[in-house]
């Protein structure tokens, strides 16, 4: 049962699912990697939240294209649907406040449109878009204090807004079952993120928001090599005990 | 360098409509911004509440424990103050 | 009234000394600012601090297995856990702070292993159903010490207390409900639950500290009504309560001794070892260095963050002390 990997069903709804759904089920992933490790307790509260608020969505996502154990625990790297932005790794707090400035903007305006839409991610998207803001509101309050902060931190921040610039074109590459304003999307979400920035004492990249390898290659199963290995910690338990209940 | 060592927040939370803000314990918070919402994160993770206070530990003034006598004693020697003072004839309704 | 200190003044001890008693004998609770005896404070502060350490300290083993639960399900419920430490090492920390102990400096002790944690984060969670017997044991014995805690004599670690154990107890059934699916899962899984069982076992039986002949703070704690059982009947309650809860989930207990005592009434059950429990308080148990260390690291390379906040809430007229 483990030998193949689960294919993925061909239907839009289950494409669309799946790329929202392994977003939130890795980037849960990895702020689930602070656990212990926060910079400041009331830090560790804060990120757990965001964390399980994601992994929430993703179990609700996931169970609309199958079964959520089934295609989280069973599924090779490249049957993976997530954007490459969310599974990069935590780096220090500025690279993991930066990732989660770029991803929950842009997170929260998407389920913005998902929600005042009438498709089928709309209810999900509704209930979600309340979290969504508050992880928004986390990521923006942290860019200020660390831009805007000591010497140290602003040089930090830069850098981790830098390193995950190349990153942040895919997000706005359209997924198929989904029906979103790609282009108002993006726009939204440029100004959005360049006035925290700049609230921030901080510059945006100016560099090209994707490559040839982050263009939309995460929504096709190309995913960056750290992804490898956080596939092979959350996935062994589960496959070292083919079939057993948990 | 600056000091790293944030301030102390006191955390009163309202627990649903209709009640008062109740005191739930502190926390500490670099600015009120951060602390109310440290302070949503830790004390109603559980949906404890509908609405956060933060104020800084520094800024309540409280009486003093050795007071407590010329404080709160005086009080004591009003019962004219409470409603079971008065005495009222059996049957007299609605007072 | 308002720049008084509670202790100033040239006032007579002893006529202090007797409201803090009366008070105590009333079962009043003493809250920050009344007058207490140096020592009590003292111990409150070491004891309420070490149990805010403990929490922290023990999201380490468990959180060692969040990037490996294997099922999303437990995942989540392991995270939210792992979460509450968290935040009951705040609500500690906040209530050793109304002794005028700042949490930076308790922090500080802790680092350098000036003040202690329970020593049953030391040892190794080496499988899944480690997060179980963790949860079904651990916490149950924490419970058990706890549970009394609520009417502990100095009012804001009683308060924190009730919030406390309001909490843990999803962390128990959690745990228990966690193994009962391995023990009837498949022959590894059931292999696995045991093998945890035999190796918490032991060590959550030493979580309630000495026998009563050898503990050196209690006769003065219980005084104080800081703690209300003696750490041998709690230990015997524990005992009580595990065995039935074993035999439910098929599982045993390692103890050949363990028998029902009609004339007791309670379980007997077979000796400590006690060396073994002062060489890991000691220092020398399979992890100490690793979760002291870990836990440093994480403080230290925190660091620039809080200095960066708080440089923010300078800069931005934020600041308030």
């Amino acid at each position: 049962m483990t030998d193949a990997p689960v294919t993925l069903g061909e239907a839009p709804l289950a494409t669309a699912a799946l790329a929202l759904g392994d977003d939130a089920l890795v980037l849960s992933h990895r702020l689930g990697e602070w656990a212990g490790h926060a910079p400041v307790l009331e830090e560790e509260v804060a990120l757990a939240n965001i964390a399980l608020d994601l992994l929430g969505q993703a179990r609700t996502l996931l169970s609309l294209a199958g079964d959520e154990d089934e295609l989280a625990y069973l599924r090779e790297e490249r049957s993976f649907r997530n954007a490459q932005l969310v599974e990069q790794p935590n780096g220090d707090f500025a690279r993991t406040i930066a990732r989660q400035l770029y991803f929950s903007v842009h997170q929260h305006l998407l389920y913005g449109q998902l929600a005042a839409g009438d498709g089928p991610f709309a209810p999900l998207a509704g209930k979600a878009v309340k979290e969504v803001a508050y992880h928004r509101d986390h990521a923006e309050h942290w860019t200020l204090r660390l831009g805007d902060g000591t010497e140290e931190s602003h040089a930090r921040m830069q850098r981790a807004l830098d390193a995950l610039w190349r990153y942040t074109g895919e997000l706005f590459e359209p997924v198929e079952g989904l029906s979103v304003d790609w282009t108002a999307l993006r726009e939204g979400w440029l100004a959005a993120v360049t006035e925290v920035v700049e609230r921030a004492t901080l510059k945006l990249p100016d560099g090209p928001q994707s490559g040839a390898w982050t263009a939309g290659a995460g929504r096709q199963g190309i995913h960056t090599e750290p992804f490898g290995r956080m596939l092979a910690e959350m996935q062994h338990l589960h496959r070292s005990h083919p079939g057993a209940s948990w | 360098m600056t000091n790293a060592d944030w301030p102390l927040w006191e955390v009163f939370v309202r627990s649903r409509r209709g009640l008062a803000h109740t005191h739930a314990g502190s926390l500490h918070a670099p600015d009120a911004e951060m602390a109310l919402r440290n302070a949503r994160d830790l004390y109603t993770r559980r949906s404890e509440g509908v609405s956060i206070w933060v104020v800084p530990s520094a800024a309540v003034t409280a009486s003093s424990p050795d007071e407590k006598d010329p404080f709160f004693e005086p009080a004591a020697d009003k019962p004219y103050r409470h409603p079971t003072f008065y005495e009222i004839p059996e049957g007299v309704k609605h007072l | 009234m308002t720049t008084m200190a509670p202790d100033a003044g040239a006032q007579d001890t002893t006529a202090h000394e007797a409201v803090f008693d009366a008070a105590v004998a009333a079962e009043e609770r003493i809250e920050p600012r009344d007058w207490m005896p140096d020592a009590y404070r003292a111990t409150l502060v070491r004891q309420i601090a070490q149990h805010a350490h403990s929490e922290i300290i023990g999201m380490q083993p468990e959180a060692n297995w969040i990037t490996r639960a294997p099922s999303l399900r437990r995942k989540a419920i392991l995270m939210a856990k792992v979460q509450d430490e968290a935040g009951h090492g705040l609500y500690l920390y906040s209530a050793a702070e109304t002794l005028g102990t700042g949490r930076d400096e308790l922090l500080d002790k802790l680092h350098s292993g000036r003040q202690k944690y329970s020593s049953i984060f030391n040892y190794p969670t080496l499988t899944w159903a480690d997060v179980g017997a963790i949860g079904w044991l651990v916490d149950g014995a924490a419970i058990t010490n706890q549970v009394p805690l609520c009417r502990c004599s100095y009012g804001p670690y009683a308060r924190a207390m009730v919030r406390i154990c309001k909490e843990e107890s999803f962390h128990q059934r959690q745990g228990y409900e966690l193994l009962l699916a391995l023990s009837r899962g498949t022959e590894a899984q059931h292999a696995m639950a045991q093998d945890a069982v035999d190796r918490w076992w032991w060590p959550s039986l030493m979580m309630f500290g000495p026998p009563d002949a050898e503990s050196s703070h209690s006769a003065q704690s219980m005084a104080w009504k800081i703690k209300r059982h003696s750490n041998d009947e709690l230990r015997q309650r524990f005992v009580d309560i595990c065995v039935p809860q074993a035999a439910s989930l098929g599982l045993t207990l390692p103890d050949p001794d363990l028998r029902w005592n009609e004339e007791r009434g309670h379980h007997d059950f077979g000796a400590i070892d006690w060396t073994e429990f002062q060489d890991v308080l000691r220092g020398n148990g399979p992890c100490n260095d690793q979760r002291i260390g870990q836990r440093r690291r994480a403080h230290e390379e925190g660091a620039w963050v809080r200095e960066a906040a708080a440089a923010y809430a300078a800069k931005h007229g934020k600041a308030t002390a």
